[in-house]
């Protein structure tokens, strides 16, 4: 591992944030009445296109995973239609999770889905661009000992703090504050907003101190 | 937003007595007043004020009909409850033009209102209440508490110009004034003055009679005062004998007066001020007297209390790390710290009994309980405080601090504590995702094959899976699920637009559509039975219920029996409208018996339990001829391969172990053999038993559709505790150790039961009709079975699940039947089982607590005080939370019923623990016994 490839992640993490950032600013230039609080169901499809748009893009650009060895059409087109069932898999399995923690069942459907696909865009679409359709590696990633590169490390750190930010935005929901941002689900797609933020700057960070104690055999 | 909340102590009533001497009172305001006083008002407009974002509504409506309805003259009083001015205070602050703007809107309308106002009319403007820097209110600082309190009548109500500096009045005395400005008797229940200057009749009047007329206005309310002091006193024992005497000397010296001012009416003015000042000197003393007395707090019992609790919750952290170490002194560390208790409860009573104080109980209890903390503390100190640091006595893994501190800091706000039954399931969840993820992260839940890394082999061999695939993700699954089926029976604490309890918390009987009333019957009986066949199922899975012994056919017929009774109660219950006449008296007479039949069998069924807890099924017949030992498992061809399963082998090594010296007398004699079935899991067994036995009872105490969450608390249950024992691997000869994880799990799942049974911790929740659950027709004079009834449909789940505590320690044991199943049937194991050829045997189960008994008690001690470190710090922070917020406005409404409910259920929970502990040590003493009966019945 060489300081290069921490700085390689630094930047794309920055592009990343920068990314989230111009899906609040860019879109009231265009729409009419845009607010994060107030249109809340737009931002949350701008900003899972964006942030899904710039994971294809430094994807495509960094080729963080070097082992693509077969490059045929038929392949490519298996799976990247792969790739999309596995995101949709992954946004109900979290939709239904939600129900099961006590989101209502049939009010504000549309609202949970919406969380679901964000929450998605946050952990499955970084975990399908770097490993690809395979749930023995997602599985292996996430186990003790199981990452491989500083890559699937910050893909760790990352999907672990939009998880925990998602679940930490639950908590407001029951104060009497009375702010329009504590309804179901702004606070948590805020929460899981800021956990994805915060585990982009913080995995280059934790990377750069322990990369003394770091070290991945494959590399 | 019930605004006239902090007023309440001003308004209970009033507005209802105008009305009943035949005053027309109309109101227009806030909707809030139609719930607190219903028909109380000839004439109302009540307007939405539950919005608070809303400043107009109310304003705007009173003021529609505010001028017609005081020019239209029906009417005595007029209150007109204006909203805008709090709303905007809560929404924009006090700095906000929307508050400029609303202030003079207000402005407007006193102005209006002084010009209409005629000279026999009073207009009182008052708030209730001010307002925070940030416009908010309900605490007790100055600029909360104090309003503005503004009075005009075109007649001139002063005799002389008011001070420029205006007095400050308690808001209680506008009760009196207002009561008997407007000729009516002064509320019985008062204790504020009336402001006298508004009873000298003017500036026109003579300043004599107008004193007069002051002073009987005073002497009314100073002859109530004294009446309700009189009543009161004589009725509870807070005020200050002292004081209430002084008071009546006063109030008679100041009657007498009165009474020679009204014989001789000439008299100086100077005399009568003294009059005036005497009452209203007796006046101001008894309202002093009754604040004090009623908001009284002992800071240094709460301080003592929390203090004793805290040091309870240590010793219990302190005792259950060092229980399961060798040669912990079980017995010194009991007898001292009793000793102590006991030793400082008779100093204490010695010195209040020298000095001649009243014995206070409260206190004597509070010195007992810290001598014996002091001296448990002491005497741990002596013999481990110098071998090991107090730093690693405290190991409680991160999640469970993490998860414990949220649970306590949620205690402090009032928002958790009433959405409590929603963030409880929340947590659970939040608690089994990460011991699944753990187990995950662990490798302990897949395979290592699956993880293709090879240098991963390395750290996965050692942690062996015990199941394969996704068995603990599944059961996390099913968890979750059965937790959200559970929450769908949530009850709020407070009706609000924002909560709506469960219709299926309702009794039966209360259903309209009489074929939705049958399928829920249905259901309710269905999952009676599916309850029933779930325990039966279970035992017989492990082979118990083979067993001859008198327990196992009670679960075999008397079960049964239960569900019938509890089915046909039911079916009465709900159908009681429905009955012809002539049968009227029979279903009566059934709905008396069928209840307490019911706890009669349960009762039974437990008795018979503790008589005879082994339930296992001896074979003995004269097996293979050994030389060397006397007894051997059965070996012969087994009956089904269940019972081949379940011969537990180590009978051998028991009655080799125990009675060795016997044993070697006696080996001469015949060979015999002896096969017991069934005793891997003869603790569960008997506490699956009692607990189903218990469950029933309770069950019926609840309302019908409740028997669907009782199904899914031991479904729930059984869950949980499936999980658990994947995580924790079985340890051979002990010591043997309940992870922290799983103890807190089990009180996070009570409380989630608590609350998905249909409880709150709220007082007008509690269920009042379980006290009339075979006893239709009430109790008469006796309170203790009602209460008892109440008690246990309230702390059901506490029960049940304290009881079942031991589960917690026996389960994983029983698991390993299943691991070894499991890994036996495929065949790719074969290998790894050929590797181990030990495990080939069968397995040990529960008897490897048998195995070393020693730690087998310390494990039990272990765990319950492990239980109870859990629940006694969360009645520690409900009760510092009570203590601290005592000055809160939601102390009486959240803070104190939590911490009732919670020490109440702490109890129940304590209690229950023991039971269950005893349960599971007479079982222990029953196999030992048993054990012996068998070796002296072979050696005949």
């Amino acid at each position: 591992m060489k300081d290069t490839d921490i700085k390689k992640l630094l930047y794309a993490h920055l592009l990343c944030i920068f990314s989230i950032i111009l899906s609040v600013l860019i879109p009231p230039l265009f729409l009419e009445n845009f607010s994060i609080l107030e249109t809340h169901l737009t931002w949350l499809c701008i900003c899972s296109g964006v942030v899904t748009a710039v994971n294809l893009v430094l994807y495509l650009v960094v080729k963080p995973n070097t082992s693509s060895k077969r490059s045929s059409l038929s392949h490519k087109v298996t799976r990247v239609l792969k790739c999309c069932i596995y995101f949709l898999m992954s946004c109900f399995i979290f939709h239904v999770i939600f129900v099961l923690y006590g989101a209502p069942l049939i009010e504000l459907v549309l609202e949970t889905f919406l969380f679901a696909v964000i929450l998605s865009t946050f952990t499955t679409v970084p975990c399908l661009c770097l490993l690809g359709p395979r749930l023995k590696a997602w599985l292996r990633v996430f186990s003790r000992n199981g990452v491989t590169s500083i890559w699937e490390n910050s893909l760790q750190i990352t999907t672990i703090s939009s998880l925990v930010g998602a679940w930490l935005g639950a908590f407001p929901i029951p104060l009497d504050w009375e702010r329009p941002w504590q309804v179901w689900p702004i606070s948590c797609t805020l929460g899981a907003t800021f956990g994805y933020v915060a585990g982009l700057l913080i995995s280059p960070l934790w990377i750069y101190w322990n990369r003394k104690q770091l070290s991945y055999k494959n590399n | 937003m019930g605004e006239p909340r902090g007023t309440q102590g001003l308004l209970d009533g009033f507005p209802i007595l105008p009305s009943c001497v035949g005053k027309r009172v109309v109101f227009m305001g806030d909707d809030t007043w139609k719930d607190l006083f219903p028909g109380a008002f000839s004439q109302a407009f009540f307007f939405p004020s539950f919005n608070v974002r809303d400043l107009h509504t109310v304003d705007n409506g009173i003021l529609e009909h505010l001028y017609p309805t005081m020019d239209g003259g029906e009417w005595d009083v007029l209150i007109a409850h204006f909203l805008g001015v709090d709303h905007c205070g809560h929404k924009h602050g006090p700095h906000h033009p929307e508050m400029a703007k609303k202030l003079s809107q207000m402005d407007q309308v006193i102005q209006g209102l002084v010009d209409r106002v005629e000279n026999d009319t009073l207009l009182v403007v008052a708030g209730d209440h001010g307002m925070t820097m940030n416009g908010d209110h309900g605490g007790d600082s100055e600029l909360e508490v104090s309003a503005a309190l503004f009075l005009y009548s075109p007649t001139a109500l002063f005799p002389s110009a008011p001070p420029e500096e205006p007095e400050v009045i308690p808001q209680v005395s506008l009760v009196p004034t207002l009561a008997l400005l407007l000729g009516l008797p002064i509320p019985f229940g008062n204790i504020g003055e009336v402001m006298a200057e508004l009873f000298s009749g003017g500036e026109n009047s003579q300043p004599h009679s107008s004193a007069l007329a002051q002073a009987t206005a005073l002497h009314l309310n100073a002859q109530q005062v004294s009446r309700f002091l009189h009543t009161y006193s004589a009725a509870a024992q807070d005020l200050k004998d002292k004081e209430l005497h002084q008071l009546q000397n006063l109030f008679s010296k100041a009657s007498a007066d009165y009474q020679w001012l009204l014989q001789s009416p000439q008299q100086a003015e100077a005399t009568q001020q003294t009059v005036i000042a005497e009452l209203q000197q007796f006046l101001r003393g008894a309202r002093t007297m009754c604040i004090e007395s009623w908001a009284r707090f002992s800071l240094v019992r709460m301080v003592g209390g929390a203090a004793i609790l805290a040091a309870a919750c240590f010793l219990c952290l302190l005792a259950s790390q060092w229980a399961t170490s060798p040669g912990f002194p079980f017995c010194p560390l009991l007898l001292i710290p009793v000793a102590g208790g006991l030793g400082g409860a008779v100093v204490y009573v010695g010195l209040v009994a020298t000095i001649g104080l009243r014995l206070d109980l409260v206190l004597l209890g509070a010195v007992a309980a810290m001598c014996s903390l002091l001296t448990f503390l002491w005497k741990a100190r002596a013999a481990w405080g110098s071998r090991k640091p107090l730093a690693t006595l405290l190991p409680l893994p991160g999640s469970v601090r993490l998860f414990l501190l949220i649970r306590l800091a949620a205690f402090f706000s009032d928002s958790f504590v009433v959405a409590d039954a929603r963030a409880t399931p929340f947590l659970l969840d939040s608690f089994i995702l990460l011991l699944v993820a753990q187990l995950h992260w662990e490798g302990q839940l897949l395979s290592p094959k699956l993880l293709t890394v090879p240098r991963l082999g390395s750290s996965s061999s050692t942690g062996l899976p015990r199941y394969s695939g996704a068995y603990a993700l599944r059961l996390g699954v099913g968890l979750l699920l059965c937790t959200r089926l559970a929450g769908l029976f949530h009850r709020c604490p407070e009706e609000t637009p924002a909560c709506h309890s469960s219709p299926w918390l309702s009794p039966l009987a209360s259903m309209v559509d009489g074929r939705a009333k049958n399928l829920w019957y249905g259901a309710c009986v269905v999952a009676l039975l599916a309850l029933l066949a779930a325990v039966r199922l279970w035992l017989h899975r492990y082979g118990n219920l083979k067993s001859p012994e008198p327990p196992m056919l009670f679960v075999r017929w008397g079960l049964p029996l239960m569900a019938l009774g509890t089915a046909a109660y039911w079916a009465l219950a709900s159908g009681a409208d429905e009955i012809p006449p002539r049968l009227r008296a029979l279903v009566a007479g059934a709905s008396v018996v069928l209840p307490r039949a019911v706890a009669g069998l349960a009762v039974s069924g437990l008795m018979l339990l503790l008589w005879k807890p082994v339930t296992v099924l001896v074979k003995a017949g004269t097996g293979a001829p050994r030389t060397r030992t006397v007894l051997t498992p059965f070996s012969g061809p087994p009956t089904t391969q269940a019972d081949l399963d379940y011969v537990v082998p180590q009978i051998y090594r028991h009655m080799q172990e125990e009675f060795r010296g016997r044993l070697e007398r006696t080996k001469s004699q015949g060979p015999l053999t002896v096969a017991a079935y069934q005793l891997g899991s003869v603790y569960s067994a008997a506490m699956v038993t009692a607990l189903t036995l218990l469950a029933f009872p309770l069950l019926l105490l609840h309302a019908e559709r409740i028997s669907l969450v009782f199904l899914l608390l031991f479904l729930q249950s059984f869950l949980l505790l499936h999980l658990l024992a994947a995580g924790i691997p079985i340890t051979t000869l002990g010591p043997f150790t309940v992870p922290w994880q799983a103890v807190s799990a089990w009180a996070l799942m009570a409380t989630q039961t608590f609350y998905s049974t249909g409880h709150q911790p709220v007082f007008p929740a509690i269920h009042w009709h379980a006290a009339f659950v075979g006893f239709p027709d009430g109790h008469g004079s006796s309170t203790w079975l009602p209460a008892l009834l109440v008690g246990a449909n309230t702390f059901a789940s506490h029960l049940l699940f304290a009881v079942g505590c031991p589960l917690l320690l026996l389960w994983p044991f029983l698991c390993e039947s299943q691991g070894l199943q499991k890994r036996q049937q495929p065949p790719g194991n074969e290998a790894e089982a050929r590797i181990r050829p030990e495990e080939q045997e069968q397995p040990l189960m529960e008897m490897r607590l048998r195995d070393a008994p020693h730690h087998f008690n310390a494990a039990l001690l272990q765990l319950g005080l492990k239980y109870l470190f859990v629940l006694g710090v969360q009645i520690l922070a409900c009760a510092l939370a009570a203590s601290i917020l005592r000055r809160h406005l939601m102390v009486w409404k959240v803070f104190a019923p939590k911490f009732i409910f919670e020490a109440l259920g702490f109890i129940v929970s304590s209690v229950g623990l023991l039971q269950g502990i005893t349960l599971v040590m007479r079982v222990d003493g029953a196999v030992s016994s048993w054990f012996k009966q068998l070796v002296l019945a072979q050696q005949r």
